[in-house]
């Protein structure tokens, strides 16, 4: 042991210095192993501490609110502090402390940013009040952190499981949870209930229960769902039909759900990145960005000028990636078949970019943290140069075949119309909420990466109906387009790759990064207790709010509108279901 | 001019030198039974295998080009695995109905296809309303479609099937009046006569000029719709319905809807050529003699076939051109639009008529 104490400090004097002095080694190595008892039975951690590191500058510090007084703070920040956008509540297992949730809140008018957390000390009764009657978005958000760490949410109208089974035991995100214990493989079917509990906590503090119907047993139910043709993946939405108008839906969650921020838990940061680009897979290069960032910036670690302008050449590559993908599948869903191929034709071309330099097509692999996994291919801006006035000539075929086509118009113009309140509260970022007038591009409200140096336009259309989303997608393609055109002759000489530690280690602390996605703002809340992996590592999703709207979008449209509305609202279910 | 009329008769008055008169009209109708169904076969593979090439060169695509030399064995394969298939019967349909709606669609098919004026003297059905014998028979898949949404006890298939209720009866008018159109053109309702009026005196679209080119344009929207696809295809609506009334069938159930679809874009396409591009009449320009006899030489067959080609090539571009409407707007187009111009039409062929305005070639 004494051995080994001294061969670390020789390795890293400046780093154990501080704590103790050099003849005292080995009685101070006791009480750091007393300190953590649960870490204990690991030789690794009775070394001695490293020096704190300063935590980075996306370190935020959550204000602790009360349970009393929370839904009244809420109420007070979004009405008198203008924090319209709910960005995203992250439930949280403090072990003694308790459990809770973080809510990020940012004011899209005056750009300020908000933490607040509520933490609930009973882990047997955990009860926090709502606050989805003052965001719509709250609902899921809460309905998640109800899911998987089992906090009820006092007021909630509509406290089912949205991701697991509804007879699903347990709360598995909870740290001292057994998910595989408690839940042997099911072989029965699922049935799924009709109706939902509220829990309220009445005069006397006990806690009551009312029954809320969601279908009622003469409704007309049809399944869209789990495997359709036109929900982009594994989703599964419960619609009741008056004739083929829609009378509400509800959608159901998790079906390819992997637990990625469960096992995030238990990877190192390294690790972790592998899982990203298997979440949202048109927004691969996007979300792993997000999630190095987040770790570069809290980790303090400098990233080279050429690997800025790299990630953001290829977060727009992606993004056009995804909006053609978006067109082609949006074209299909309303049977034009033939301008679907006329997308997958012009997307294969930024395939080809993509695999020449990652070698991969749709899983990419290629941000690290410090940096890129390879530098760019020799060929890499002859070919961008080369795409982009072929896109600019292609994307006009786009008008001619499907979006100026008068049946293509009639179908989407003013279907599925949302309100600016509507996806304000509901948070619908990324172009989807931008076609409702709401300027929420993260690029231009809070630069990262290259995105400060370039000159580009943020789409906002103001009609918000399906037709002005598809525009809206179809005009950024041409400003990342402009913004790829702007960088490609102008990226920086310098390292591809920082080097970083062996095993990188982010400082103790809470830390909140996020980029536009494809479809959104893509948001990354780290939790970190100063070990090699997270303690909690948490998404926002960019799809989850937009299937969250739907139901609103679709209320009183037909069925065929349906395929409109989610085929403009684009999302992509891995995202979901992380 | 092959007459196909003096062979059938030859063969008519050998058989009753050899068999009584009854046992000669049964084999006749075993035997062209057996024609027709042998055709409609070869056909629907012909239209399969076309499409997916017509489909693949607009989407910028090859096609099926793996199975035999450019593909060619592909729909043949894909009938053997069609065949292969189990029929599964889901617990809770209704049997009877749900077994009983292919061949009713199959049926209505058939017997319009048997309608089809081939060459000269070659129509299996023909007598003197025989345009109305084939509006009234090509009805009956429409209760097919709806029996296959009853019988599945199905969400989709009842929706979808409502939808080509709906969609089918009401582009059946168009078709009605259009027909009509024509029909008041000819003077007669008997098939044969049509062609051989169209042989002697020009095609109905240069004969009738104004009335009859919109009726044609009419004809091709209406006739799209009538065959339920692209992009009036929204009784299968993929996208939305999976795949509308026929979701629930399986095996060779499903394999007749696909048989009859096809086989409707031919009697569509046929009818065209039938009512307005002469059947099987060679194209004449007048004062060229010696290009008429050429045309003539070629036989009538071939030259309502191959129109019939044409008339599905414009089909198929329709199809692939266009997004699926969406049912309310289908109906709008269907009794706001297309109805009231197909009626005015009809007074203006009538007028053509009556002052005699038409052009004889």
């Amino acid at each position: 042991m004494k051995t080994m104490e001294e061969n670390k400090d020789l390795q890293t004097p400046a780093a154990a210095e501080p704590q103790k002095p050099a003849d005292a080694a080995a009685p101070a190595a006791k009480p750091a192993a007393a300190d953590k008892p649960a870490a204990a039975a690991k030789p690794a951690a009775a070394r001695p501490q490293p020096k704190p590191e300063v935590p980075g500058e996306n370190e935020i510090k959550p204000r602790l609110v009360e349970l009393s007084a929370l839904h009244d703070e809420m109420k007070r920040m979004r009405d008198e502090e203008k924090m319209d956008f709910l960005e995203l509540i992250t439930g949280v297992d403090w072990g003694e402390e308790g459990l809770g949730c973080v809510y990020n809140l940012w004011s899209t008018e005056t750009g300020r940013r908000e933490y607040v957390k509520a933490v609930c000390a009973d882990r047997d009764a955990a009860f926090i009040p709502t606050v989805s009657d003052l965001w719509t978005i709250a609902d899921i958000y809460e309905r998640e952190v109800f899911d998987f760490y089992g906090i009820r949410f006092l007021g909630h109208k509509d406290m089912r499981r949205v991701f697991l089974r509804e007879d699903w035991v347990g709360y598995p995100m909870r740290k001292d949870d057994k998910p595989e214990e408690q839940n042997p493989l099911n072989m029965e079917n699922e049935v799924l209930s009709d109706t939902t509990v509220e829990y309220n906590r009445d005069a006397d503090g006990r806690i009551t229960e009312t029954e809320h119907v969601v279908f009622a047993p003469d409704d007309y139910m049809v399944n869209i769902g789990p495997q359709h043709p036109s929900t982009h993946g594994v989703l599964h939405f419960r619609v009741a039909l008056e004739g083929e108008r829609i009378k509400k839906m509800d959608p159901k969650l998790g079906y390819i759900h992997r637990g990625i921020e469960k096992l995030n838990e238990s990877y190192t940061y390294p690790q972790t990145l592998a899982l990203t680009d298997r979440m949202d897979y048109l927004g691969a290069m996007q979300s792993r960005h997000a999630l190095c960032m987040a770790i570069e910036k809290a980790a303090s670690i400098e990233v080279s000028d050429r690997v800025q302008v790299v990630r953001t050449i290829m977060d727009e590559l992606q993004r056009i990636d995804s909006h053609i993908l978006f067109f082609s599948c949006l074209c299909q869903d309303m049977g034009a078949t033939t301008a679907f191929l006329y997308g997958f034709r012009d997307r294969e071309k930024v395939l080809d970019i993509f695999e020449e330099t990652c070698g991969g097509r749709l899983i990419l692999n290629y941000n690290m943290i410090g940096g890129l996994a390879a530098d760019i291919h020799p060929n890499f801006q002859k070919r961008v140069k080369e795409f982009i006035p072929y896109m600019r000539k292609n994307l006009k075929e786009y008008y001619d075949i499907f979006i100026n086509n008068v049946i293509a118009r009639n179908r989407l113009i003013g279907v599925g119309r949302l309100s600016l309140e509507q996806v304000v509260s509901g948070g619908c970022t990324g172009p989807s909420g931008r076609a409702s007038g709401w300027h929420n591009d993260v690029r231009k409200r809070q630069p990262y990466a290259a995105y400060g140096k370039v000159d580009f336009k943020e789409i906002v259309r103001t009609e918000g109906d399906s037709y002005a989303r598809l525009l809206c997608r179809m005009d950024e393609i041409e400003q990342s387009l402009s913004i790829i055109e702007q960088l490609i002759d102008n990226i920086p000489e310098g390292p591809f790759q920082t080097k970083t530690k062996p095993i990188i280690k982010v400082p103790a602390g809470t830390y909140y990064s996020c980029v536009e996605g494809s479809r959104g703002e893509f948001g990354v809340y780290l939790e970190s207790k100063g070990d090699k992996s997270p303690y909690r590592l948490h998404y926002r999703s960019t799809g989850l709010p937009l299937v969250w709207i739907m139901d609103t979008a679709c209320r009183g449209e037909l069925i065929a509108d349906m395929m409109a509305i989610n085929g403009t609202l684009d999302y992509v279910v891995p995202d979901i279901d992380r | 001019m092959l007459d196909l009329a003096s062979w059938t008769s030859a063969i008519h008055t050998w058989l009753l030198g050899l068999v009584p008169e009854w046992a000669a009209i049964l084999l006749e109708c075993v035997v062209v039974a057996l024609l027709i169904i042998t055709l409609y076969a070869v056909f629907a593979i012909v239209l399969i295998y076309m499409e997916r090439k017509v489909c693949a060169f607009f989407q910028c695509r090859i096609g099926p080009n793996r199975v035999g030399k450019w593909g060619l064995l592909q729909v043949f394969s894909d009938v053997f695995k069609m065949l292969q298939k189990e029929i599964i019967n889901m617990r809770k349909s209704d049997m009877f109905l749900h077994d009983l709606a292919p061949f009713l669609v199959v049926t209505a098919s058939m017997l319009t296809f048997a309608c089809l004026p081939w060459n000269k003297g070659g129509h299996i059905i023909d007598f003197n309303v025989g345009l109305f014998f084939m509006v009234a028979v090509s009805s009956i898949g429409v209760v097919g479609i709806l029996l296959a949404g009853l019988g599945s006890n199905s969400k989709y298939p009842m929706i979808g099937s409502m939808r080509a209720g709906a969609q089918l009866i009401s582009y059946e008018i168009s078709i009605g009046i259009t027909m009509l159109t024509i029909v008041a053109l000819s003077g007669t309702m008997q098939i044969s006569e049509i062609v051989q009026q169209q042989a002697d005196n020009g095609w109905n679209i240069i004969r009738g000029h104004v009335p009859a080119v919109i009726a044609f344009l009419i004809y091709l929207i209406a006739g799209n719709a009538e065959c339920n696809r692209g992009p009036f295809d929204l009784p299968e609506g993929e996208s939305e319905l999976t795949a509308g009334y026929h979701t629930e069938y399986s095996g060779m159930h499903f394999g007749f809807f696909y048989l009859a679809e096809y086989l409707n874009l031919f009697i569509a396409a046929g009818i065209a050529t039938t009512l307005f591009l002469g059947g099987w009449a060679p194209l004449h320009i007048a004062g060229l003699d010696g290009f008429n006899a050429v045309m003539d030489a070629v036989p009538g067959a071939v030259w309502f076939i191959g129109k019939t080609f044409f008339v599905i090539f414009l089909l198929m571009w329709e199809r692939w051109t266009f997004p699926r409407l969406r049912i309310d707007h289908i109906l709008s187009l269907e009794w706001k639009y297309l109805m009231p111009i197909s009626l005015i039409n009809l007074l203006l062929m009538a007028l053509v008529v009556v002052f005699g305005l038409g052009i004889n070639v």
